[in-house]
């Protein structure tokens, strides 16, 4: 039930919430909380509350890539017959996110997903004045009592895509194009480091930072250098399929980000560690419908099936897919995770300990590269 | 066919071009919506509406015209002794580097001092960025539009050396902004809107602008100056100090527009100050030449564009259009200005092949 209202008909629609969502506080008194004005309006099906779902997205749906996966899985949600949706593309991030945010609270939506680490103080700051809305920020770390936060452990299916690499690497230099240098970037590319010389300790990984999460030529440009050092399997952390186009231009071999990428470049894609967020935006959802939701910080990885790899391609042969799997199971079962030790860091000295896991915070704040990886992180 | 000046320019056609180019630009504008489905009268009213018709919207026009008014300011006065400053997005970066400076410095003081410090840090800043391609154009002779141009993208990267570097929140999870700035760096604000105290010293600046430019004796020389250099060096005025000035007013106000913007708007240093998909300082040029470099002009279409905005990011939500409308509508705007523009000085004469025009048709109307 996609939203595609007229104009005319959403202003007469937004008086007939603003009307009856007033009547409604007036008969109970005023102050009910978390209640939206639109259930007073329809006897719900079930008994639950209509749930009107926006999506704030940082690049255009069409990046095929981050914004992607998110608009999939918006899909999903939206197939529920409580659930509409709606989604803004490419807002910027940093406060003019602000207004975007503010429109939607304006036309009644209860619940908003802001999906990109740069909104999240727009989010904390609009939800402080929008009691009755719930806010779900990705990849954030503030909260509020209407603010929660969802991410996914990706490091997970990087390191078994690093393993992928690795083996059909023949140069052993894997190539990687990375966007920011935060934490979320550094731990993925040190998974897939850690992940490739799992199978091959030979392997290096040479990283070219492009500072931004979405811009094609860019991004073809990081991984063509990349290839010009000799890397012949090229992974990435970016939105856009350009890395993979310029790996299959060379007729060498990729990892792909986000969403199955194979269509872009069918003769180069291996597979590629992807986000399935329709995980998290069916619970979610439901929480509200059914007004169980509270703020939380949900980090879920391989066993919640949030993050995943994407279908293989004919290129990998059965014995490193056997290989894959048993890892894969590994880390789903819980028996080990991936930073896990003895873990050196990129100077050569003991970072992690045999034995030892990281615990969450430090992954959270991971500033460091490991031993293996070829380049810098920029300050 | 061929183009020829016309002797006389008229007053009537000066201000008639603008206007018939923003309606043409519509007018081509609604033709593409209806290619992708939509009905084009609906989204140019739901915009108008969206921008204008409440009083929320009206807030948002104001705050997003501030950074307008003040970088298409700085731009105007450039222009108007044609001096093409392309650097205003150059400028900006830097006007908010300078105030974040004293930011930086630890300072947590009254606002009463912070504010005035603050935009002194960001009128030098970007004043000091602009007399590099000024002192370039005077000493050199350098061509301005290529070198404030190509100023942009190193401030641009400037700033981003700060945010990733030293001035990184330590707590940002390695994101590159800088922490939130206490109150007393934080521009007062209309109370429940996000319009702040920027929006006052924007038209102050037009309003101190335009008895410059129209009323004092500098004025009276940039215009000669811009108008004939060589006429302005024969009656004994300084043409390189005036490019000196007008540089360093040009890219102050425009410093100015990226210290209201951090210090009204983001409250912190990041990379996004300026949106990506439409960034001031270059709307800033669409904007001094459609207000004929004319102070008031600068106001109302500044506030026009920012409806434009506020409008078409609106009509995204309720009818589903595509971000890049609005890009394409700024975009035809200036396409057709700039065709009008030449339109109203030369005329298109068609001749005949093979046949000489006549003598009569050169000078006639």
């Amino acid at each position: 039930m996609k939203l595609r209202i007229t104009n005319h008909r959403s202003t007469l629609l937004i008086a007939v919430f603003a009307l009856a969502g007033g009547l409604f506080l007036q008969a109970c008194g005023g102050g009910e909380k978390a209640v939206a004005p639109e259930a007073a309006m329809e006897a719900a099906p079930g008994n639950g509350v209509p749930v009107k779902a926006a999506f704030i997205y940082v690049s255009p749906v069409g990046d095929a890539g981050w914004t992607l996966a998110h608009d999939k899985a918006r899909l999903v949600v939206d197939e529920l017959p409580y659930v509409e949706t709606a989604y803004t593309e490419a807002v910027p991030e940093g406060a003019e996110a602000e207004r975007t945010l503010n429109q939607y609270v304006r036309d009644g939506y209860n619940l908003i997903f802001t999906t990109s680490f740069g909104y999240m103080d727009p989010t904390i700051n609009v939800a402080a004045t929008s009691p009755d809305v719930t806010f779900m920020h990705c990849s954030g770390f503030k909260t509020a009592p209407n603010v929660g936060t969802y991410f996914g452990r990706m490091y997970q299916p990087r390191y078994l895509t690093g393993m992928i690499a690795a083996k059909m690497s023949k140069s052993n230099v894997l190539g990687y194009v990375a966007a920011h240098p935060i934490p979320e970037v550094i731990r993925g590319l040190n998974a897939f480091a850690l992940g490739a010389q799992s199978v091959n300790p030979k392997i290096k990984v040479h990283v070219v930072w492009t500072q931004t999460w979405y811009d094609p030529a860019k991004e073809r440009e990081a991984a063509e250098s990349l290839l010009d050092v000799g890397a012949d399997v090229i992974a990435q952390h970016q939105d856009t399929p350009a890395p993979q186009q310029a790996a299959e231009k060379r007729g060498r071999y990729s990892i792909g980000y986000n969403s199955d990428m194979s269509s872009f470049a069918p003769a180069a894609h291996l597979t590629a560690p992807i986000w399935h967020w329709e995980v998290v935006y069916n619970k979610v959802v439901e929480q509200v419908h059914t007004g169980t939701w509270t703020s939380s910080q949900y980090w879920g990885g391989l066993a919640d099936g949030v993050v995943g790899l994407s279908p293989y391609s004919d290129l990998v042969p059965q014995d490193v897919r056997d290989l894959v799997e048993a890892k894969k199971a590994a880390i789903v079962s819980g028996a080990w995770d991936v930073f896990t030790g003895p873990i050196n860091n990129q100077a050569g000295e003991l970072w992690v300990p045999e034995g030892e896991v990281m615990s969450d915070g430090d992954m959270l704040g991971m500033t460091k590269l490991v031993e293996g990886v070829v380049g810098t992180i920029p300050k | 066919m061929r183009l020829e000046l016309r002797l006389e320019r008229s007053r009537k056609l000066e201000y008639l071009v603008p206007v018939v180019s923003v309606l043409l630009s519509l007018v081509v504008c609604a033709v593409l919506l209806l290619s992708t489905g939509a009905n084009p009268l609906a989204a140019y009213s739901a915009m108008l509406k969206e921008a204008f018709g409440t009083s929320y919207g009206i807030t948002e026009v104001l705050v997003k015209a501030t950074p307008l008014i003040l970088c298409g300011l700085g731009v105007m006065l450039a222009f108007k002794m044609l001096f093409w400053n392309i650097g205003a997005e150059g400028q900006l970066h830097m006007g908010a580097w300078g105030a974040t400076a004293v930011v930086m410095t630890g300072w947590d003081g009254s606002p009463w001092l912070m504010i005035p410090a603050m935009m002194l840090g960001g009128f030098a800043a970007g004043a000091l960025w602009a007399l590099i391609p000024a002192y370039l154009k005077v000493k050199l002779n350098t061509n301005e539009i290529i070198t404030t141009l190509l100023l942009n993208y190193v401030a641009i990267l400037w700033v981003a050396h700060f945010i990733y570097g030293p001035w990184k929140d330590p707590v940002s999870f390695g994101f590159p902004m800088t922490m939130q700035f206490p109150e007393g760096a934080q521009l007062l604000r209309l109370a429940g809107t996000r319009v702040h105290l920027g929006f006052v010293f924007a038209l102050v600046i037009a309003v101190a602008l335009y008895f410059i430019q129209e009323k004092s004796r500098w004025g009276f020389e940039i215009a000669v100056t811009g108008g004939n250099p060589n006429a302005a060096e024969y009656a004994g005025m300084n043409a390189g100090r005036n490019i000196l000035l007008v540089m360093l007013i040009s890219g102050g106000l425009a410093g100015l527009a990226g210290m209201v913007e951090v210090s009204g708007i983001q409250l912190k240093l990041l990379k996004d100050i300026s949106p990506h998909a439409a960034p001031y300082g270059y709307t800033a040029i669409i904007i001094a030449w459609l207000a004929r470099r004319n102070p008031w002009g600068v106001v109302l279409v500044s506030i026009l564009m920012g409806g434009l905005y506020v409008g078409g990011e609106t009509v995204q939500i309720t009818m589903k259009l595509p971000v890049n409308i609005v890009l394409i509508i700024q975009a035809l705007i200036l396409f057709f200005v700039l065709g009008g523009d030449i339109l109203s000085r030369y005329r298109l004469v068609f001749d005949r092949p093979g046949q000489r025009p006549k003598k009569a048709a050169l000078s006639g109307g």
